[in-house]
This record gives C-alpha cells, structure tokens and sequence, in this order.
C-alpha cells in the first residue's frame, strides 16, 4: 500500500488557481523528487500536503487515511512534516527552542535534540544563539531538524538547497541516509535537476500546475526532461 | 521628604499600572490585537468582585479565587469564538469589535449597577501602614498591590521564556503559518493568551477596587493609563512595561503633588512628551 | 464578451443611471429640506439640527477612518474645542456668532497640526488610543481654565445669543440653515476630494501603503491633509453643536460616546468607505434612538451590538450590502470601465 496518495489535487489563491489535478504516490521509504521551474506548482502542491491550503479530504491520502481537509496542527500529529520553502525559522527563539518547537506535537520516535546535534554537530554549539543569526546552510539544518523532531513518517522538503552554496548543499544531503535508515519517507521540492536525480528513486516533474514527467532517474533521458521542465 | 513620600506613592501606583498595562502587553505582543475594552473588563472584574464580596460575604482579597477563573473562562471564550473571527491584515474589525464591546460593556454594568460609586473594603488592610521615618509611610495595601504587580510581571516573564507553552506564544506571535506546521493550534493559543491576559485583569480589577472608587464609566481611563505604559516602556517588553508603569505612576503622584487637578493630566503629558521624543518607547526590544 | 475587444470600445465612466436619477432626487430632498422652518414645529426643526450634525461628524469619521486608514477614537477632542472656540472668539473677542463658528473650525485644524505630528508617531490601533489620549488632554485642560467655568462650564450670555437673532424663532431659523449648509458641504467636500486626483491616492494609501509610497504618493502629506481638514469640519460641526446647546462643559464638549462612539457605530452600520453609508447610518441611528427613547443608554448598548455584529458579519454594512446587491451608485466616486455600445 502507498504511504501517500495524491488524487485530483488543486489549489490555489483566492482567484488564482495554481493546481489542476495532480496524481502522484510515493510508497514507503521511498525518497521522490519534484521539479520544475518557477511558478510550475511545486510549493503550493507542498503547502497543501502540509494542510496549510485546504483540499477536498480525499485529494490526500496519507497510509489510507483521507487527511485533505486536515489543518497544518492536525496534519503534523498524523505524521507529516515540511520543511517550509525559506526556511522560515522563528526569529525570537534560539536554536535550541527552534528545535523543541519542533516537537511541539510530542509524536513519539526515533528523533530528539541528541540525535539532530548528532547529525548536524554545529547546530549544538550554536545552540543558544537566535535561530536568524546563523549561516543559510545551517539556518537550513534547523530547519530539517525542526521538522525531523516531529518524528514524521513522511518529510516534505521545500527547495532546501535554495540560496545555498554548492559546497553546502552537500553537506545538508549528506544527513539524507541517516533520515531515510529510520524508513522516513522523503518528498523533496528541488530545482537543481543534478541533485534530485543523485538523491531520489523517481521524480516527477511539474509544468503549469500539471504533471508533466514521471520516471526514475535512470530512465529519463536529458531531451525528456527538458521537453517536461521547459514545455518544449 | 514630602517629594520622597510623592515618589514612593506614585511607584506604588505605578505597580497598578503595570498590571493594567501587562494584559494589553500580552495580547498585542502574541495576536496583535489592542483591546480598547481592555479597561471595561477591568471595571467588569472590580464588578464581579463586589458580587462575590456583597453575595458571598467574602473578602475583596479571597474573591479573587473566583474572579480571576471566571475571567480566565471569559477571556478564553472570548478570544476563541468572536476575536479570532476578526484577526486579519485589516485592523477595521479588532478595532471596531473591541470598541463597541467597550461601549456596550459601559451601558450594561451603568443598566446593572447604577452610575453610583462603589468600593470594596478590605477592613483594617485600608488602612494599615508601614511607617519607615517620621515623614514616610507606607500603606499596607498600596505595596501589596505592587508587589503583586511585580510578581505578575515575573511570572509572566517566567511563563513566556521558561514554559514549552511560553515558546508556543513567542513562535506563533513569529509567524503562524510556521506554528501551525510545529502542530500549534493557532486559534486555542489566541484563546489561551486573551484568556491569561484576562486573569490579570481580573487581578488589576479587584486591586482597582480596593484601591480607589470605581463606577461603570472608569473604565476607559484606565485603557489610557495601561496602554501609555506600554508605549512608554516599549513594545514588546515586559519589565520596560512595568518600568512605563511606575513613571506614569510617579509622574501622576508629582503632578498631583503639586495640584490634585494636575494629577491625571501630568501623566498624559509625559507620555506625550515620551511619545514626540522617544517614540520606540524607554526599553524596546532589539528584535522587532 | 470572452472574445478580446479594443480599448476604444470602452470608456471610463462615473455617472450611472441610479446616480442621475440620485441628482434629481438629492435636489428634490434639498428644496423640500430649505422650505421646512416656514411650515414645521420646533421639535422637528431641532431633530433635523441633530441629523444634520451628526451626518456631517458622520461623514468626516468616514473620511479619516473609510478612506485614509486613520482610523481615531477622539474625534469628540475637535468636537469640543471647536465648541470652546465658538465661546471664546464670541465672549472675548466679539465675533458675530455664526462668523465665529466657522472660525473656530479654522482655528481647531491649526490645533490639529500639532497634534498629528504626535500621534502620527503611532500606527493602526494605537494611534486610535492615541488620539483618545489627546482628547482626554484637550479635556483636562480646558476643566483647569476657570474663565471658562472650569470642570463646571458656562452658559453663553444672552447678549451673545440675542446676536444670533431676535427672536426665538429667528435664532432656530439661523442654526438650521448653518447646520444644513455644513451638512450639504461636507457631503460635497467628500465628494469633491474623492473625485479629485486626491481621491485616488487616498484609495491607493488604504488599500496598500507599500505599494502607494512606490508609486510615488506622498503618505504623510495626504494622511496629514485629510487629518486636518476633518479635523476643521469637525470644529465647525462642533461649534454650531455648542452654538444650539447654548451651554458648554469640558464633560459635555469632549464626550467620547456621543462625538465619537455614536459617529462610528453610525459609518459602521451604514457602510464604511462610502459617501451614502453615513447617511443611511445617521437615518438608522435617530429611528433606533426614537424607537428606543424610553429606556436609558439601551439605545447605546442596542447599537453597540448591531454595529459588533454588522462588523463580523456583514463588514461593508448596510449600503455595502445593497449597493452590491442592486448595483447602486448614488455618489458617482467610482471609475467603471464600460463597453462603448453599453453607453447611451
């Protein structure tokens, strides 16, 4: 059985329709990438999974329960997490308190402060330090660790190499096998089309609010991509 | 020492203040909401207390132990089922619903309770003191208030730093959308805030009671004074809050020092002054 | 009308037919309004003084509030020191009493410029405390000055009344036609500034400051403009409010509920940011207080609660509603885009 279920999903803003009938699956720990250029959908579709845009219930299926018309608060203790496009870090709170935000909806499982001060060790240092005075890429890592101490089954990443230095980006992916050992499974939002064939079993491709290619990194060619990301 | 007699009063008084001016603090620091019924509710809960005083035959002191619950509920219903409705990018509706909750709640209690004065007396408290020196006493009463208005000052400062319920205030006060991802429940979090802020004002308004003579059109003067404490100590600070509080406090006792007609006045004036020269307030908070 | 037209096929266009139509009916009210003193009693007369004032302290909230953002809870500070002024400029200083009305507006909105300067410093809510804070200011102040009667107040002195007119009967004759002529004129004067290139950049500041400020609109000028000018109306309204009483008291002049509460529940339940709200909000205010005139202040608690309701549930109040509703446009402010062949 799928972990995710993506049926028929739109959504948009106010009169602005960014979505028209999205389909996807991911099954357990599995790790699906997303591309596409600027505007094709990809946040929004990542906003509604999040419960942040209401859906119809059954647009989103998550482990066969219809969570669509769930708000964020309630989608979170089903065991979904996002990393929000930006990062958007609580400015008033250290990193420390950034991370316990993250388990606000006390789920239980493998992650507490130990174990992300384990996978990214600079965030323990700096860990009384307001969350904003940090570096992009470790900004980034609170980020990942904030959603991480939700215990989620399923994490959404939202353009999470975004304004980051290559050398950088690196690193945050180098913390992925430790996420997927636990059986998470991984959605990520990536425009660095290199990056997501390297972390992911298959990707799909959104153009203008629709599907445009899905495959598995080895089996899409270059011209198939392009035709998909660019309309070509 | 008469001047020294004036300043200790005034920041007596100022305790008070503060406590009038922590609720406003509160709600506008978590929801961005400014309450212009902030004061009326104070009146309600010296109100509630004369009540539970004149009903029960308990002490103004004890009524507490049923005033504040009862506005604790108040609030968190409050906020949960009518203010909610109105938070948004457009400041109209907050504005307009909290002004006319203020308006209404003036005509009931004036329907309810007459225009007549009212006080609540705590027996021999009124009018116990402390003698410190020949020309310096302390009245009892006036420093317990105080020091409640500190404690509650700490205490709030110890629940929003120190308490996972305090972090959920501060990151949802950050940004909501993100809270809401941490599994805050945004809508409960409001209700919680306007429902502590109300537990204080319950406190201010049974200390009010106590203190001074109250009637169903006080209320709004005393909105004035706490959000000129606000102002004074700078958004977004609890202790600049308490510290606003006491200047205001002092600055009524000096104008009343030196005419009883220039007391109310006096307090007006060094907000505005404060306000033309210092706008960010004494004690901003660096982050806005 | 899918298909792609071009822009010489449209025009842009204020006038609709309801608004004509208005024009007529609004001259026609007008005539009917001048020939009431020759044929009405004395309690109708005064009750259309008050509709007329409030009307205009209506439609100057209306401007700071509807269509600057300045939203102020101490209106009744302006309110009461035009009243005081009107005192002053005709026991001190002699001006005729009607001259002195309008005056004291002139001299309330140099009052006011100082007192933008300082609470312009606050934003949004808290610049509606603050304008209270300087009302209760104005108040305090004027109880410590006893040539003016103090915290009691004074009553004008009947040489001063006998200025106004003669007779009884001529005196009410005179308040009226001031009273219709300020109501009439600041209708125009909000209409006049809406259909001016004011009108757009104020529309422009309320909906986005960020987005006016880029454009090139200067925020404080306009917000300052339209303070004043509001402020000055406000003086004159509060002036000929005075001048009518006869008798003036800091607790009367500067009274938040009736200058300031009743105004707003007004605009709001007739419809914020509209020329006609204030005008169908000051005809369901004195029916409410006339249906209600037997019980106290529940006249006040019974507005206070359709105007709570009126925000939650229907913001753009009662002619939002049905201009929506039935398309009507009786002050023509709005620039339509219309098909040429819709055009007679």
């Amino acid at each position: 059985m799928s972990r995710l279920k993506i049926q028929n999903l739109t959504a948009g803003y106010g009169d602005f329709q960014a979505l028209f009938g999205i389909d996807l699956e991911l099954n357990a720990k599995e790790t699906v990438a997303i591309i596409g250029s600027n505007g094709a959908g990809k946040s929004t579709f990542m906003r509604s999974i999040a419960g942040l845009l209401k859906n119809a219930p059954d647009a989103v299926q998550f482990k066969g329960e219809n969570i669509g018309d769930l708000p964020a608060n309630k989608v979170v203790e089903k065991g979904i997490a996002l990393v929000p496009e930006g990062r958007r870090l609580f400015p008033s709170l250290s990193v420390e308190e950034n991370l316990l935000m993250g388990a606000y909806s006390k789920r239980k499982g493998p992650w507490n402060l130990n174990r992300i001060y384990e996978l990214f060790p600079i965030l323990k240092e700096k860990r009384n330090n307001p969350g904003t005075a940090l570096s992009g890429g470790q900004q980034q890592m609170v980020a990942i660790g904030r959603a991480l101490m939700s215990n989620p089954e399923l994490l959404l990443c939202d353009e999470i190499s975004l304004g980051l230095a290559p050398t950088t980006v690196k690193d945050i992916y180098k913390a992925f096998p430790a996420i997927q050992e636990d059986g998470t499974t991984v959605l990520v939002v990536e425009q660095d089309i290199n990056q997501a064939m390297a972390v992911s079993d298959r990707i799909y491709c959104f153009q203008e609010g629709r599907v445009s290619l899905e495959g598995k990194p080895g089996e899409v060619s270059k011209d198939d991509i392009k035709a998909a990301y660019f309309g070509m | 020492m008469d001047w020294v007699n004036t300043i200790v009063q005034g920041v007596l008084l100022g305790g008070l203040y503060a406590m009038f001016a922590t609720g406003l603090s509160l709600m506008f620091g978590i929801m961005r909401l400014v309450n212009i019924a902030h004061g009326d509710f104070i009146v309600l809960a010296s109100y509630l207390a004369l009540v539970v005083v004149t009903s029960l035959g308990l002490s103004p002191l004890i009524s507490l132990v049923i005033v504040v619950p009862l506005m604790f509920v108040i609030g968190y219903v409050l906020q949960r089922y009518l203010l909610n409705k109105t938070l948004g990018d457009d400041i109209l509706p907050p504005l307009l619903v909290t002004f006319g909750m203020s308006i209404i709640l003036q005509n009931v209690l004036l329907e309810v309770f007459s225009a007549d004065s009212q006080k609540l007396s705590a027996g021999a408290l009124d009018i116990a003191s402390i003698t410190v020196s020949d020309q310096l006493s302390v009245g009892v009463m006036p420093l317990i208030v105080f020091i409640s208005g500190v404690a509650i000052v700490g205490g709030l400062q110890f629940l929003f730093y120190k308490t996972e319920l305090g972090r959920a205030f501060r990151a949802t006060s950050d940004d909501q959308d993100t809270a809401r991802l941490m599994g805050v429940n945004n809508s409960h979090i409001f209700a919680l805030a306007m429902a502590i802020a109300m537990a204080v004002v319950a406190i201010a308004g049974v200390f009010l009671a106590m203190r001074t003579n109250f009637d169903p059109t006080v209320g709004p003067a005393r909105l004035l004074y706490g959000f000129e404490a606000v102002i004074i100590g700078g958004l977004g600070s609890l202790w600049g809050t308490l510290a606003g509080g006491i200047i205001l406090g002092v600055a009524q006792a000096v104008g009343a020092q030196i005419d009883p007609g220039w007391q109310i006045m006096t307090g007006h004036i060094v907000f505005l002054v404060i306000l033309i020269f210092r706008p960010r307030g004494l004690f901003p908070r660096s982050v806005d | 009308m899918n298909t792609q037209m071009k822009t010489e096929q449209f025009s842009v266009v204020r006038n609709t037919t309801t608004s004509r139509g208005a024009a007529v009916v609004t001259a026609m009210i007008l005539i009917a309004l001048i020939s009431v003193p020759f044929w009405a009693g004395r309690a109708d007369l005064r009750m259309i003084i008050e509709f007329a004032y409030y009307l205009s302290l209506a439609q100057m909230w209306n401007l700071l509030a509807g269509y600057a953002g300045l939203v102020s809870i101490g209106q009744q500070a302006f309110v009461g020191l035009g009243g005081y002024m009107l005192f002053v400029l005709a026991i001190y200083f002699n001006v005729p009493p009607i001259m002195a009305v309008f005056l004291s507006g002139l001299i309330v909105a140099l009052f006011a410029i100082p007192t933008a300067l300082t609470v312009f410093r606050l934003r949004g809510a808290y610049f509606a405390i603050g304008t209270w804070v300087v009302a209760e200011v104005y108040r305090l102040g004027f109880a410590q000055v006893t040539t003016l009667g103090g915290g009691s107040g004074q009553s004008l002195p009947a040489s001063i009344v006998r200025e106004i007119g003669s007779g009884r009967s001529e005196r009410e004759m005179i308040i009226y036609f001031t009273a219709l002529f300020i109501a009439v004129a600041s209708i125009g004067l909000v209409y006049w500034l809406l259909r001016s290139k004011h009108g757009l950049s104020l529309t422009a500041i309320r909906d986005s400051e960020a987005a006016s400020d880029s454009l090139g609109v200067d925020i404080f000028k306009t917000k300052l403009a339209v303070y004043v000018i509001s402020a000055g109306i406000t003086g004159v309204v509060g002036a000929l409010i005075f001048l009518q009483k006869l008798r003036i008291s800091p607790d009367a002049a500067f009274n938040l509920q009736d200058w300031t509460a009743a105004v707003i529940f007004i605009v709001v339940i007739g419809g914020i940011g509209t020329i006609e709200g204030p005008i169908i909000g000051t005809l369901i205010y004195f029916i409410l207080r006339g249906v209600l005139a037997d019980y106290g202040s529940v006249y006040m608690i019974v507005l206070g609660v359709v105007a709570v309701v009126m925000m939650l549930k229907a913001p753009q109040g009662v002619w939002g509603f049905l201009s929506k509703k039935y398309d009507l446009h009786l002050f023509p402010v709005h620039r339509r885009l219309k098909a040429k062949d819709e055009l007679e």
